[in-house]
């Protein structure tokens, strides 16, 4: 297990424990989300959404809304000053539909009044007239049929071409099998305020995962130089991906810059839903062929993800399901036929975990039937063929480095089991819990594992880096960075991270925003701990070494002399000992740094090239108790072992590993957004469900692998996205274990369970047998 | 919020009592929820505002020492009654309550939305039942959602506030 070592130089330095310093405010209800903010004459927006998947707009007329009292603006496509479209890969999504709609939710107007009820009451009484058009939505169809947008319904094909496209091992199983469209489902709903500015900009306090993303594409569609789109980060509610798209960042702008009054705009949870990018739903082809001892010859797959109405994140959420596609194992041949299309259900984009997820539930499903038709023990198999440092990906990009899998697996399958079964367990912790639906001697446990594995950091050739300024004025040491906390506790390592630099207890954080620093990139991908956890502990460096050739200079000694600990710079032998007021003597250290990671190239066209800068490895233990009658499950318990470089704060590397399960346990066995002809059915909490207390399993942290990363600050990965990725194959295979049943989709429904077994009650002896 | 005739927009004015103070409401609609009225018009934004629907329990609040969704209370309807937020739970002077300190130390708090909702579901659970199994844990706070946690440490929260009372350290606000 894991040794931490506490800095010598700061009680709450790096690999501490050290408390989040947004946590007082937040048990005491004070800190500022997005939605709790306010200014002096507020207006409250609303957006008009379509109502329909696919439609043509033959009329829309606003003057409805101009006659109820207390509306002060309304707005169309028409008053969109600049580029009408914007998206973070290619700009096609409109800020207003204005000539046809693709997605129900997409919105035509925006409306800006006294009240939020006025606001929405006024944006109901616009009328639209659509002509109905029959909506695409069949992903498997898309890209052959009639284009529903001017760019196509292809947005990516990514193939990848491995070694010897004919050949084939002596063993060979085969599987479709599909993922939903999961929602990210944080808490805070989307929320802005907007205030026009004196010199005609506007300044923006929104939740988001990248403000310096939205501010360029902002600017574009407002016709507004840069530095009048100026961009503050609000208390964010959680993101998990869905807020690397705007939400109504550009409507809720040209609200306030049209009425020259702030405006607010909070989404309700149904908005929310229909507002925000989901998972891309998967439908995926898998064969594998090993030899008789287990190593796999080839893995052929066909994957289609279903990236909605609009392009958003879909090619590089492709791009990495191509690369994951045959998991964190050694595939000396491989044919990879990857697409994302485009269709008129809700838009697909990212969350924890993008591309590895889906592709996960695939190939581990193929390695249990694998370890089946061996007659092999499917931790074997995986630790047969399981990747290593220097082996290569199918991509053809050779691993550098920490890539300790086999450490990873190990550790999580040798976890204890659980004791007890269905047997000993208390009634409320049965499948149907509260319900008390379970007849004890008709629940059965299963256990199943599952391994994965993604990139961290931007990939594929993208200029990915992130700005950080340290500042030492009169011994307080302020650290700014425009990098996005989501909850995450990115505040806290950035705070470790000056502390154990600078040797000092107390560090400021600066404001996230554009005005007064450069982007720090998106909080997504893993990046952060990397990325900004590196541009801050440049910054400090640069600060410390200026500050001690300046006192070194000053005292006539050579700087590596001194030493800058315990917020002291002393050196025993000049007999030196200033605090860091004196040692600055009256001077202000000031340090901006732009970090970079090393460049990555794209993947040609038969998918190969070192895209990649790092990897990260999980692995999950799933044991379950299944009803074989009603087909619910309750998760008993989810062991994981995981692949961390360093752990940098214990504490919360626990919060992010329980965070991250919760979410794949959810989409293993509840969690799925229900699309009729491109209509969202269960557009709320009380439709969409999310674990509660109740249904989170226990989570057993069997190991952190600490090999550290070469290239990455203190040799730690990020830890976000790991968890989310096999915690749902292996819940699922638990499922498949006590059911026997194939089980191809996920989430598991009851009635995939209750349904599929009554089946098999009922079929005649030879059927169940054969 | 509601669909009204043009009769039922008639302002109305009623007065709130919110942590023991004593609130003036003015021109408010009759559609208005506790939620947003305590938010919007008290400008008490500690209860949140995740769902609007009695689900995610963000909203948690004590009417009467009930808990209850401030967000299915219509506001009007809770005048004459002793509304408890998370503000009121909240010691003055920048301390904190025994739930509240263990949130922060506990590693209870992500991007902290649901943590006021559950600082007062904690506070209700704790006074009704000072000692609680886990499972009685989990069933108390099942109607409190969290998606950043996993509920994990805000479990392991609840029990070190349920300790420390036990050895006499304290009841807290």
């Amino acid at each position: 297990m894991t040794t931490l070592v506490t800095s010598p130089r700061a009680a709450n330095g790096l690999f501490s424990s050290a408390r989040r310093p947004d946590g007082i405010p937040k048990v005491r209800g004070e800190f500022a989300f997005s939605s709790d903010l306010e200014a002096e004459g507020m207006l409250w927006g609303h957006l008009l959404r379509s109502p329909h998947p696919s439609a043509a707009i033959v009329r829309l007329d606003v003057s409805p809304a101009w006659e109820i009292a207390g509306v002060e603006a309304v707005i169309t496509a028409d008053d969109v000053p600049g580029w009408k479209t914007y998206g973070l890969e290619y700009p096609d999504q409109p800020v207003f539909a204005s000539d046809v709609v693709r997605y129900e939710g997409e919105p035509i107007a925006a409306v800006a009044a006294d009240h939020p009820d006025t606001a929405r009451r006024a944006a109901e009484a616009i009328v639209v007239e659509y002509e109905l058009r029959e909506p695409l939505v069949d992903p498997e169809v898309a890209e052959e049929a009639e284009p529903i947008h001017p760019l196509g319904n292809l947005l990516l094909r990514q193939r990848v071409l491995r070694g010897d496209p004919e050949a084939m091992g002596p063993v060979v199983v085969e599987g479709t099998y599909e993922t939903g469209m999961q929602d990210q489902a944080f808490m805070g709903p989307e929320s802005g305020l907007a205030v026009p500015a004196p010199d005609g900009g506007v300044d923006l306090y929104v939740a988001t995962q990248w403000l310096h993303v939205d501010q360029d594409q902002l600017a574009r569609c407002l016709a507004l130089p840069l530095d009048q789109v100026r961009l503050h980060l609000a208390g964010v509610g959680g993101a998990f991906g869905a807020r690397e798209d705007m939400s109504m960042q550009v409507q809720i702008c040209l609200l306030a810059l049209r009425t020259g009054k702030p405006v607010k705009i909070v989404y309700t949870r149904e908005e929310s839903f229909r507002g925000h990018v989901h998972r891309h739903p998967a439908h995926m082809w898998y064969r594998h062929t090993a030899d008789h001892d287990g190593r796999l010859v080839k893995v052929e797959t066909r994957l289609i993800l279903d990236g909605g109405a609009y392009h958003s994140s879909s090619t590089a959420v492709i791009s990495n399901a191509a690369c994951f596609a045959t998991g964190p194992y050694k595939v000396p041949n491989a044919i990879v036929d990857a697409s994302a299309v485009r269709t008129n259900n809700p838009p697909c984009g990212a969350m924890r975990g993008f591309g590895a997820v889906q592709v996960c539930f695939g190939y581990e499903a193929q390695m249990d039937k694998l370890a089946a038709a061996l007659r092999m023990d499917p931790v074997e198999l995986r630790l047969l063929n399981v990747l290593a440092t220097g082996d290569d990906l199918i991509t053809g990009q050779v691993i550098t480095g920490a890539a300790p899998a086999a450490e990873v697996i190990r550790t999580c399958a040798s976890a204890t089991l659980p004791p007890g079964g269905p047997d000993t367990e208390p009634e409320l912790a049965l499948p149907g819990g509260a319900s008390r639906a379970a007849e004890r001697g008709r629940v059965k446990r299963g256990v199943g594992f599952a391994v994965g594995f993604k990139n961290l950091l931007f990939s594929s050739a993208f200029d990915d880096y992130s700005t950080a300024r340290c500042r030492l004025e009169g011994g307080e040491v302020t650290v700014t960075s425009a990098a996005v906390e989501v909850g995450q506790g990115l505040v806290t390592l950035i705070q470790q991270i000056a502390r154990e630099v600078l040797g000092v207890e107390a560090v400021a954080l600066g404001e996230a925003e554009t005005a007064g620093i450069g982007s720090a990139g998106s909080t997504s991908a893993s990046r952060q701990t990397w990325m900004t956890g590196g541009a801050v502990n440049a910054a400090c460096q640069a600060v410390r070494d200026r500050l001690l050739a300046a006192v070194a200079n000053r005292v006539g000694v050579d700087a590596g002399a001194l030493a800058l600990e315990y917020g002291r710079v002393t050196s025993n032998t000049f007999g030196i000992d200033l605090d860091l007021t004196e040692a600055a003597a009256g001077e202000i250290f000031e340090e901006t740094v732009m970090f970079r990671h090393a460049p990555t190239d794209v993947l040609d066209e038969n998918g190969q090239g070192d895209a990649h800068v790092s990897f990260a490895f999980a692995a999950h233990r799933a044991v379950v108790d299944v009803d074989l009658d009603l087909g619910l499950v309750k998760v008993v318990e989810v062991a994981t072992s995981q692949d961390v470089g360093r752990v940098m704060n214990p504490l919360q590397l626990v919060g992010q590993l329980e965070g991250g399960i919760s979410q794949g346990v959810g989409f293993a066995v509840m969690e799925g957004l229900v699309l009729d002809g491109g209509r969202l059915r269960n557009a709320s909490f009380t439709d969409y469900i999310i674990p509660t207390a109740l249904d989170m399993p226990e989570v057993t942290i069997q190991a952190l692998i600490e090999e550290p990363e070469p290239g990455a600050p203190f040799g730690a990965k990020g830890v976000g996205e790991p968890p989310s990725i096999s915690s749902t194959a292996a819940v699922v295979a638990a499922i498949r274990d006590a059911t026997g049943l194939e089980l191809s989709k996920a989430p598991v429904r009851p009635q995939d369970i209750a349904l599929a077994l009554a089946a098999r009650r009922l079929a005649p002896e030879e059927e169940r047998t054969s | 919020m509601c669909e009204l005739s043009a009769s039922e927009t008639e302002l109305l004015g009623y007065h709130l009592r919110v942590n023991g103070r004593d609130y003036q409401v003015i021109d408010a609609q009759l559609c208005e929820n506790l939620l947003y009225v305590l938010r919007e018009r008290l400008r008490l934004y500690g209860a949140k505002n995740a769902c609007l629907e009695g689900e995610c329990g963000s909203c948690s609040v004590l009417v009467d020492g009930v808990l209850e969704c401030a967000c299915t209370v219509l506001a009007a309807a809770a005048a004459g009654r002793d509304v408890v937020t998370v503000e009121g739970l909240t010691p003055a002077g920048g301390d904190l309550s025994d739930i509240q300190q263990a949130f922060v130390e506990q590693g209870a708090v992500q991007c902290g939305f649901c943590t006021p909702g559950l600082i007062v579901s904690v506070h209700h659970l704790l006074s009704h039942n000072p000692v609680p199994t886990d499972l009685e844990v989990r069933e108390a706070i099942s109607g409190n959602l969290c998606r950043c946690t996993g509920y994990g440490r805000i479990l392991a929260a609840v029990h070190a506030v349920a300790a420390a009372r036990a050895n006499g350290e304290g009841a807290g606000s």
